[in-house]
């Protein structure tokens, strides 16, 4: 086990060649692609099965379900490799991970997890998350998916809004959250069901238009009189509420890693063209006002990993690590937008221009200030464990 | 048969070189990897195993190099190498090419493989040599850059790149190959096999261990000096010529050409 408290800054072996593995995959299978697939707003089912193959579609998770057996910070360095190229890529597995499969590895039943794990850690099928509401955002308490018991079967009605993964030809199950209850009056009892892709009276929507992360999968979902075993209770009745909370500090992590890896792909990007794109008669690198762009990036994105690198041995060691997780969320999500724009800054008018990935990355920086908890919202967690 | 796969461990290649005044060597501090031309010497072998013609009993990683070349070891397993070999020794270190193919040589020797595979030329030095040296002093036949390979009973026939096409030559086994990228495409290590590589065999062996002469290595024992070591000169900027009007555009250009005669 990592020894955090060392402050020692050298990755594990593993750690290591995980990250230069990814990296190489990510340069040589996701880059040749990231532009056609935003473009046609295409699936990447590719790119899935090309890393279930290498066992990244289930890092942290145990090795006698299919998973890597591996540690948090090894799965923060794959997430943050693959958006240092693409987004769509990253999310789709980043989500799949820690809010698809983390629910049912770590709450789930033993006969759920024979079940599932295996498909989902080996990148056969995807799993979703579904917390949010039309009514039930930031409020993720708030639910109005209901579902109770009948004839021995869960009824579930209700709708959930922008979920990744969900409606692909893969999809296998989404973990939600709903009422099941009263746990005294005007206190709703909220747990947690898994429900399968083909279940009668769950349908994945159409998908969004979005701004970006256009290669990956967000739909509405709607349960209409859908009904699910008892046995698709995840964990206890009632303990909801917990447990999704558990899971975002979880998915926090992977969200900042990928507001890293995008700042720092934004980076890669700017530099080389910096270095390569003459004015005046000479590189604008050799300009000092693109040099203090490139050195206050390169600085904020070194920052910015410690804090993130640091939430992910936190929770490997075991210790407290909300705190540092929704710090590190904030500050890579912010990163992110303020790095790819300045990386578009620094092309110029090709910035604009498609063929020039810094234009999808600024298109694809922007949910990371709001999705899995808004700015404004790490900024409620940070407050409070300051003791306001 | 049983295969052994030298390896090494090389700046990595995003990092910019620099030369260490002082030692007049490579300065070798940064982030380090293992050299990518031996990671298609490593699939040769896996695909040698994997092909069926010939039974594959053992496939050794074995490297030469600090304790940081350990990683290059980890990579070799994890890209599919049974176990590997470290030779380390504070003696070694300054060896030239010469005297690392002959203590290459020498821990091959305990090892008795009936094929050595590694790239053709590491990332860092482009010697393009290693190869030639270790056949050398194991009295095996050699091929250097070689981009495809037959395995049989007892031989291997090979093509090798030439400056016009390709010779196709039979070699008999044991035999030294040195293998171009074009060989193949190395495969991605998996995570299984990221976090398995520790729990295959690494064992490490001084000069003693292999029945190395002291007097043959290191900085003493290499036969070349280095007197002097500079970095290449800065690329001179080319000429751009502006495509206005084709015909005259490659007009210019041939002339350009002419003048140097190139063509
Ligand atoms: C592409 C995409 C993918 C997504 N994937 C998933 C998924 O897989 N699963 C899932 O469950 N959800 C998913 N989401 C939903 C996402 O987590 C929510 O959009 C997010 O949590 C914000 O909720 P909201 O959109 O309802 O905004 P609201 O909660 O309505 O917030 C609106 C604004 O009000 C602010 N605000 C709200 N409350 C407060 C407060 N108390 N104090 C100060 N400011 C406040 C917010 O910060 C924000 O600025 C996804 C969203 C997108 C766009």
């Amino acid at each position: 086990m990592v020894d955090w408290r060392a402050m020692n800054f050298d990755l594990s072996d593993e750690q290591r060649l995980i990250r230069d593995t990814v990296r190489d995959f990510a340069r040589n299978e996701v880059a040749p692609l990231a532009e056609e697939l935003d473009r046609e707003k295409r699936f990447p089912y590719e790119l899935v099965a090309a890393m279930g193959r290498l066992g990244l579609m289930g890092i942290p998770f145990e090795e006698r379900w299919g998973g890597g057996g591996a540690d948090t910070l090894s799965y923060a360095l794959a997430v943050e490799e693959l958006a240092r190229i693409d987004s769509s890529v990253a999310i789709t597995m980043a989500a799949h991970t820690s809010l698809g499969t983390a629910p049912i590895a770590w709450f789930g039943s033993e006969a759920q997890k024979e079940r599932w794990l295996p498909e989902l850690c080996s990148g056969r099928r995807l799993g979703a998350f579904g917390l949010t509401e039309p009514e039930a955002g930031s409020d993720a308490g708030n639910v109005r998916t209901r579902a109770r018991l009948d004839g021995g079967e869960w009824l579930i009605n209700g709708a959930k809004q922008f979920i990744t993964n969900a409606g692909t030809e893969i999809s296998g199950c989404v973990s939600i959250t709903a009422v099941s209850g009263e746990i005294e009056p005007g206190r709703p009892e909220i747990s947690n069901l898994i429900v399968a892709n083909g279940t009668p009276g769950y349908e994945p929507g159409p998908p969004y238009r979005k701004m970006g992360w256009n290669a990956s999968d967000t739909r509405p979902l709607s349960f209409d009189d859908c009904r699910v075993g008892e046995d698709c209770l995840l964990g206890a009745r009632g303990a909801g509420f917990k447990q999704f909370l558990q899971v975002l500090d979880g998915g926090r992590i992977g969200v900042a890693a990928m507001g890293l890896g995008l700042a720092q792909g934004a980076l890669d990007e700017a530099l080389a063209y910096a270095k390569q794109r003459r004015a005046f008669g000479r590189p604008i690198a050799t300009f000092q006002a693109i040099q203090i762009k490139l050195a206050d990036l390169a600085t904020e994105i070194e920052a910015a990993r410690l804090l993130t690198y640091k939430a992910a041995l936190l929770k490997d060691s075991g210790a407290p690590f909300s705190l540092t997780a929704a710090q590190a969320k904030l500050k890579t999500g912010r990163l992110a937008v303020r790095a790819s724009e300045e990386a578009v800054q620094i092309h110029g008018g090709y910035g604009f221009i498609e063929e020039y990935p810094v234009c999808r990355f600024y298109r694809d920086a922007k949910i990371l200030t709001i999705g899995e908890g808004t700015d404004e919202v790490q900024q409620m967690i940070i407050a409070r464990a300051l003791g306001c | 048969m049983k295969i052994c796969c030298l390896v090494k461990e090389v700046p990595d290649a995003a990092v910019q070189k620099r030369i260490d005044a002082g030692t007049k060597r490579l300065d070798r501090s940064g982030e380090r990897t293992l050299n990518p031309f031996d990671t298609h010497g490593i699939e040769a072998a896996m695909q040698i195993r994997e092909g069926g013609a010939v039974a594959v009993d053992e496939i050794v990683a074995v490297t030469m190099g600090p304790d940081t070349a350990v990683r290059a070891l980890h990579k070799s397993v994890a890209l599919g190498a049974d176990r590997s070999l470290h030779l380390s020794d504070p003696a070694l270190s300054g060896s030239d090419v010469c005297a690392t193919g002959y203590a290459l040589a020498k821990a091959l020797e305990t090892e008795q493989p009936d094929l050595v595979l590694l790239g053709q030329q590491s990332d860092d030095g482009e010697c393009y040599t290693i190869g030639a040296v270790v056949a050398d002093h194991l009295k095996m036949p050699s091929l250097t850059q070689v981009i495809k390979m037959d395995v049989s009973e007892g031989k291997l026939v090979c093509q090798r790149q030439a400056e016009y096409g390709y010779d196709t030559v039979e070699i008999a086994l044991p035999a030294v190959i040195s293998v171009g990228d074009a060989i193949n495409e190395p495969r991605y290590p998996s995570l299984k096999a990221i976090m398995g590589a520790k729990k295959k065999p690494l064992d490490t062996k001084g000069t003693g261990d292999v029945g190395i002469d002291p007097s043959q290595v290191g900085e003493a024992g290499s036969k070349t000096q280095v007197l002097g070591i500079n970095p290449p000169p800065p690329k001179q900027s080319g000429e751009i010529i502006e495509d206005e009007d084709t015909n005259e555009t490659v007009e210019k250009i041939v002339a350009w050409l002419e003048e140097r005669k190139l063509i």
